[in-house]
C-alpha cells in the first residue's frame, strides 16, 4: 500500500467477499448433490398448492431428502408467515378490495 | 503397476494442457515411463504445448477406431525417450471416443509398461470429460482462486467420487489433489485475490501445488517447450516441486509471498 493511496481510495478487499459466496454456494450445491431430479419439480408443485391456502415465500419450502438407516426420508419444511405478518397483509388486501 | 492420472477442471482456460505437459515431462525426467493424452476432441492443443504438432500422424480417435496401431499413434518425445504424447483428432465429433475404446487403449498402454498415463481432460463435463476421468486411479483438480472456477471444482470433485470406475466398483475412491494455477501472491497479500488456504479450506483438499502467475507460461507455450523446463521461471520450479510430491517427496511450497517492493514503489504504490 503506497503512501499516497489515499488520495485514490482504498480498494476494496474481495479475496474475502469471493471466499464467503462460495463458502455459502458450494454447501448448497454438496447438499443437493446426489439428490433425486425430480426434487426441483416437486418442490415447485408443492409451493403452488401450499400457495392456494396460506400465502408462503417463494423460498418457504425447503425439501431434502435424508437417509435414516435404511431409509430415505423426503423432509419437507414449510415457513408459515409471521400471525402479525400474515394479518397485515390480510387487512392489505381487503382494504384493496 | 501402471497408474492413469486425469488431469481436470470443470472450467477452461485454468491451465489443464499447460499442467499435463509439464506434469509429464517432470515425471519423465524422474525416468518414469509416461504416455500423454489429450481428450479434447475437435480441439486438439497439448500437442502445440509439448511441441510436437508437426509430427502427429495418427491421433487417438484412429487407434480408438483401429485404423492404426497404438505404436503408430504414440509420439515419441525429442526430449525424454520415455514420454510419449497421443494426439487428440482434431476433425471428428466428441461421440468419436467411447468407454470401451477408451478402455481398450488404456489397458495396451498399461500392458507396454507404462508408469504413468496422464489424461488431460477437455473443460466441460460432456463426454470427453467424463471419459477422461472415468478409469483414474488420481485427479490433479487444476484451480485459479477464482469464484468460478473454484465452484466448477467442486462439481468435477462431486463427479469424481460418482461417476468413476472406482466410484461405481466401489473400490477405494479416486486419489484428488489441488494444483491452483495463475497465482498471484502480491494481489494475495492487498487481499483482492484468494489465498491457498481460502481455496483449501472451500474445496477440503490437499493442494498438490501452487503455481505463481508467471510470464514463463506463455514463453513455454509460444516455443512448445513445457514450462518445467524453463529453470529461470517461478513457474517451472513450482511444477517441478509438484512433480516430486506426486512421487511422494517432501517439498516446501515456494512462491507465495508477493516480492519485495523497492522504497519507491511503496512509496507510490504499484
Amino acid at each position: 500500500m503506497g503512501l499516497f493511496d489515499f488520495l485514490r481510495g482504498s480498494p476494496k478487499q474481495t479475496a474475502s467477499i469471493a471466499k464467503e459466496r462460495l463458502r455459502i454456494i458450494v454447501a448448497q450445491e454438496r447438499s443437493a448433490r446426489g439428490s433425486p431430479d425430480y426434487l426441483p419439480l416437486l418442490r415447485r408443485e408443492l409451493l403452488e398448492v401450499i400457495r392456494k391456502y396460506v400465502n408462503v415465500d417463494q423460498d418457504a419450502i425447503d425439501i431434502q431428502v435424508k437417509r435414516d438407516g435404511d431409509h430415505e426420508v423426503l423432509d419437507l419444511t414449510v415457513t408459515l408467515p409471521d400471525k402479525s405478518e400474515a394479518a397485515a397483509a390480510a387487512a392489505a388486501a381487503a382494504r384493496e378490495a | 503397476m501402471t497408474e492413469f492420472i486425469v488431469i481436470t477442471s470443470g472450467k477452461g482456460g485454468v491451465g489443464k494442457t499447460t499442467s499435463s505437459a509439464s506434469i509429464a515431462v517432470g515425471l519423465a525426467k524422474h525416468g518414469k515411463k509416461v504416455a500423454v493424452i489429450d481428450f479434447d476432441v475437435g480441439l486438439r492443443n497439448l500437442d502445440l504445448i509439448m511441441g510436437c504438432e508437426r509430427r502427429v500422424v495418427y491421433d487417438f480417435v484412429n487407434v480408438i477406431h483401429q485404423e492404426c496401431t497404438l505404436k503408430q499413434a504414440l509420439i515419441k518425445d525429442k526430449r525424454y525417450e520415455n514420454l510419449h504424447v497421443l494426439a487428440a483428432s482434431q476433425t471428428r465429433d466428441k461421440d468419436a471416443l467411447t468407454k470401451e475404446g477408451v478402455e481398450r487403449v488404456l489397458n495396451e498402454l498399461k500392458d507396454e509398461g507404462f508408469d504413468y498415463v496422464l489424461c488431460d481432460s477437455p473443460a466441460g463435463i460432456e463426454k470427453g470429460a467424463f471419459l477422461a476421468m472415468y478409469f483414474a486411479d488420481r485427479a490433479i483438480v487444476v484451480v485459479n482462486p477464482e469464484v468460478s472456477s473454484v465452484r466448477d471444482s467442486d462439481r468435477i470433485l462431486g463427479l469424481l467420487s460418482s461417476k468413476t470406475r472406482r466410484a461405481e466398483t466401489g473400490a477405494t475412491p479416486v486419489m484428488q489433489h489441488l494444483l491452483l494455477t495463475r497465482y498471484n501472491p502480491a494481489r494475495v497479500v492487498a487481499g483482492d485475490m484468494m489465498s491457498i488456504d481460502d481455496v483449501k479450506e472451500i474445496l477440503g483438499i490437499e493442494v498438490l501445488g501452487v503455481i505463481p502467475e508467471s510470464e514463463g507460461v506463455l514463453a513455454a507455450s509460444n516455443s512448445g517447450v513445457p514450462v518445467i523446463l524453463d529453470e529461470a521461471s517461478n513457474a517451472g520450479l513450482a511444477y517441478d516441486d509438484a512433480v516430486a510430491r506426486l512421487l511422494g517427496q517432501t517439498r516446501a511450497m515456494r512462491f507465495l509471498d508477493a516480492p519485495k517492493k523497492g522504497i519507491l514503489s511503496r512509496l507510490f504504490g504499484s
